[in-house]
């Protein structure tokens, strides 16, 4: 007899049910679309909607249609070119649209509402098939390190100075390591080298310090432990993530790729994106601030500034004289957030530790006086002098504020006079100015947006008709088994799709690709099992009961065999990147659809037709 | 339907020695022509740029390489892929980046057709592509690590697993060798579908093993070359069936997938094939020429074990 349990029934068909409600998004496509928000981020309201559309009507650009989500404006339109006019009418709008709005080219998917209200999306696109720019940044974090050594020894300065002890020097150190890790704090001979160490562990309680003997006299060697060294490197790199991420966001881009990718790189992939110079121009960019005192003095318009001071550009415009002592530096601040405070719109500042002790020193000192905020920001630009590349790092610095100091404070304070949108500009541009890590372009690629087209196109060209033929030679090799088996395929391809868009993995050409050869492979369960139930037939045993041998049978190798692909699958998982991780993706999660699907799937729609009591003279499997 | 309608009886073990000079003769040249003329590295591997551009009408390569060259770029690489009417220039690294590659080759390819488009620029750094081949290494030398990690403690006999680590070695060198003789371009595509092929070769040889373990169940009498014989004979239906239809979906990839998946479908099309007759030929040879016994896939039973139940 033939028989299945009913809640292995229930199992397929619950399955089968999700996977098909999750696919279901994928089918529909998206249309291009732009996206407008307020500046001042707020909501968007009715009458802005009605504004946007009469100025595109007035332009004559047609529009699929408008509507507002999350408060911000989408228009929806039928094709790339009529997207691209559609900025340009909105960037070139003399009656207040780039004024009021920040606008991005997007895509809006053409699921119908329920299923978007669901939370149900279609899998993510890779460069490959939307088209777009990919730019992989190098991370410098030996200079990160390189600058956190810097920094302590300016703070072993200090602390030294003010403990009174006597030194000689303060130099690099390296032990153990290919680039300097440590101190050495050279001191003459016969210092107290224990009142040196007490020193240091006052502002530094973690940092390990031992002492050491050297040929000039005595000496204390602080050096940073390997986790340290690499929590320093992290912090570089994820600094640098999250100032990309602003960046980017900034850049109004759809469905940005911001990430990490090994020891000391980020991958920024912006879909649709094809002018690389505007946005490298906004990305590359590194900032750092640096808080100074005022000078009263008038900046003089020409010739030296005077002793100690620096002349400055102001952002709005021209010139101020600072102080030349830094009081804090961009990475000793550890967050700012715009808030609305009681006298009008604020900045929150947070400094470290050390920042907060010169901070108060100076505030103490100069209550009532001005100070002000030096923006600089560095970039690396690759330039050809008499054939050869030079790498060229460029400084910009100009003052973005200047506040009077109306209270004593440390390591947190309130920075005001400004307005609402200034405090978040301003805010944003410390949070990415605390950085202080440089970044390089390692590899850059554009992929025209015509050419995604067309790898779609003939991804899923593949697709279907490589499915096409191998469903025809199922049916004709093994008859309605064979009908069985393609039913069966295409659910295998139901549940991939559905994992992959719950995964959210962006789906690349590899990926379709992975996808066929998923269902190539996922025919050999099938196979094992048919060649086994005809072999059961051959030896005479009745159909049910060659049926049920033949999965029984089968499973041993079908498990099997599976496992090397997945072996296969996961390094390729963990090693690779980009859209061979989308390969490895498919690959893996479709041995264990097919699996499913080969084993219960199949089971069970065999049993229905064949199963139970019925009397099953022969069976049409070829 | 089916491939064979009586039972086969080829005679897989008595003819060895032919498919082991065979494969040898392969060996031997997919290695010569990996050691002497290497492999058509992508730009992904060897750091560079890259352009693809398409024109309206058939592209005149020779035109285009003469204004490449005249810009004062060095021996570029001009080549059609696909159709005629795209094309790919291919040069070294020369420390410009792409907003300033972009205008100058806009300007080039405009000078030879008005109408021609850029669709691809690609700047890869050296650094990249040296990592990029030390990270494709590193995972073909895991995944055969892992794979005879798992055959070893798969098949009890270490026969067994020598005939199986070297038929899963035979497969991807073999693609290596077409690549390498064809100067196809290799690129990260392929490096997965050579780690797929190991998967997939693999497979056919533990249907194989599992059906000998079977075989000399059943008849431990029966010689070990018959045992063979008839396990592989008994899978072979199966073999050439999964085989078939997987190439039916691999041979679509490879018309009908464009460029971009053709370095890819044509070494999982070879590694398929390679996989398919080493599974055949090769590992079960191998074993039984390391002489393979029914006494080494089931021990014989011990008197004392037998005692100890109850």
């Amino acid at each position: 007899m033939l028989e299945y349990a009913r809640w292995k029934y229930w199992l397929v068909a619950a399955v089968l049910a999700v996977a098909f409600l999750f696919a279901l998004p994928n089918i529909f496509g998206d249309d291009y679309a732009l996206q407008l928000a307020r500046k001042d981020r707020t909501a968007m309201d009715a009458t802005q909607l009605a504004r946007v559309e009469q100025v595109l009507k007035d332009n004559g650009v047609a529009f699929k249609r408008t509507y507002l989500d999350k408060g911000n404006t989408i228009v929806r339109f039928v094709d790339n070119e009529t997207q691209l006019r559609a900025r340009d009418v909105v960037k070139n709008d003399k009656n207040g649209l780039t004024r009021d709005y920040v606008n991005a080219m997007s895509y809006a998917s053409r699921a119908p509402s329920w299923l978007q209200t669901l939370g149900l999306r279609a899998m993510p696109l890779g460069l490959d098939l939307r088209g777009g720019l990919y730019l992989l940044y190098q991370v410098d974090v030996n200079g990160a390190v390189a600058k956190l050594l810097n920094t302590y020894e300016q703070d072993f300065r200090r602390a030294l100075n003010a403990d009174e002890i006597t030194f000689n020097d303060i130099g690099t150190l390296t032990v153990d390591s290919d680039i300097p890790n440590g101190l050495r704090i050279l001191l003459p001979r016969g210092a107290d080298l224990s009142k040196v160490r007490d020193a240091i562990k006052k502002s530094h309680p973690d940092l390990g310090c031992r002492d050491a003997v050297v040929a000039e006299g005595a000496a204390v060697d602080c050096v940073l432990t390997p986790v340290q060294v690499r929590e320093r490197r992290d912090f570089g790199i994820s600094q640098n993530i999250t100032t990309l991420r602003n960046r980017v966001n900034e850049l109004g881009v759809s469905e940005p790729v911001v990430q990490r990718q090994g020891l000391d790189r980020i991958v920024v992939e912006l879909p649709g994106v094809q002018n690389s110079a505007e946005v490298k121009d906004v990305l590359g960019k590194v900032a750092t601030l640096e808080y100074r005192l005022v000078d009263p003095r008038p900046a003089p318009t020409k010739g030296p500034a005077p002793l100690g001071t620096k002349v400055y550009d102001r952002k709005e415009g021209g010139k101020i004289l600072l102080k030349r002592d830094i009081i804090v530096t961009g990475d000793q601040l550890i967050n700012a957030v715009a808030s609305s405070g009681q006298q009008g719109p604020e900045i929150q500042i947070t400094l470290d530790s050390a920042g907060g002790d010169e901070m108060l020193r100076t505030t103490r000192a100069n209550l009532g006086k001005p100070m002000g905020v030096v923006f600089i920001e560095q970039r690396r630009e690759t330039v050809e002098v008499n054939g050869q590349p030079v790498v060229r790092d460029i400084k910009e610095e100009r003052v973005i504020n200047v506040a009077t100091i109306n209270g004593i404070f440390g390591n947190r304070f309130v920075t005001t006079g400004l307005t609402m949108n200034e405090a978040k500009e301003t805010s944003l541009l410390l949070r990415g100015g605390a950085l202080a890590t440089t970044i390089s372009i390692a590899d850059e690629r554009t992929i025209g947006p015509k050419l995604g087209q067309e790898n779609i196109r003939k991804g899923v060209t593949a697709l279907v008709v490589g499915m096409a033929a191998l469903f025809v030679f199922m049916i004709i090799y093994y008859q309605l088994f064979g009908v069985v088996a393609d039913l069966v395929l295409l659910a295998n391809v139901v549940l991939l799709s559905a994992l992959l868009s719950m995964l959210g993995t962006a789906l690349s050409l590899p990926g379709i690709a992975g996808i066929i050869l998923t269902v190539g492979m996922a025919v050999d369960a099938n196979v094992l099992i048919y060649e086994r139930i005809r072999e059961e037939l051959r030896n005479g045993v009745s159909p049910q009961t060659a049926i049920r041998a033949g999965f029984e049978k089968a499973f041993s190798a079908i498990f099997d065999s599976n496992i090397t692909t997945l072996i296969a699958g996961l390094v390729l998982w963990i090693f690779g990147t980009g859209a061979i991780r989308g390969f490895a993706v498919v690959l893996t999660l479709g041995i264990g659809t097919s699996m499913f699907t080969a084993l219960m799937g199949s089971r069970a729609l065999l049993t229905l037709m064949f199963g139970g009591k019925r009397k099953v003279a022969r069976l049409a499997i070829g | 339907m089916e491939f064979f309608h009586k039972k086969t009886n080829f005679p897989f073990m008595a003819t060895r020695k032919v498919w082991y000079t065979l494969s040898a003769v392969l060996m031997v040249v997919s290695f010569a022509s990996f050691f002497m003329r290497g492999l058509n590295f992508g730009i992904e591997f060897t750091g560079g740029i890259s352009i693809e551009a398409n024109f309206p009408t058939n592209a005149k390569i020779d035109a285009i390489h003469d204004a490449v060259v005249a810009a004062g770029y060095h021996d570029p690489t001009v080549s059609t892929f696909g159709s005629s009417q795209d094309i790919t220039i291919r040069l070294q690294s020369t420390g410009e980046s792409a907003d300033v590659l972009r205008p100058k080759f806009l300007a080039i390819l405009t000078s030879v057709d008005p109408k021609a488009q850029m669709s691809k620029l690609e700047v890869v750094g050296p650094q990249v592509g040296v990592e990029l081949r030390n990270a494709a290494i590193k995972s073909l030398a895991i995944t055969l690590l892992l794979i005879a990690g798992y055959i070893i403690l798969r098949f009890h006999t270490w026969r067994l697993s020598l005939g199986a680590i070297l038929a899963v070695m035979h497969d991807p060198i073999l693609v290596l060798g077409v690549f390498s003789i064809t100067q196809t371009p290799f690129d990260l595509p392929v490096v997965a579908a050579i780690l797929a092929v190991i998967g997939y070769s693999l497979n056919d040889t533990v249907i194989v093993f599992d059906r000998i373990r079977e075989t000399f169940e059943k008849n431990r009498r029966l010689p070990s070359d018959q045992v063979l014989d008839q396990a592989i004979n008994q899978t072979l239906s199966r073999t050439i069936m999964t085989k078939v239809v997987t190439s039916i979906v691999v041979v679509t990839l490879l018309l009908l997938g464009g460029s971009a998946l053709r370095g890819f479908s044509e070494a999982l099309l070879i590694g398929i094939i390679a996989g398919t007759y080493s599974s055949i030929y090769i590992s079960s040879s191998i074993a039984l020429s390391f002489g393979l016994k029914a006494e080494h896939v089931f021990p014989p039973i011990r008197k004392d074990e037998l005692d100890e139940r109850p």
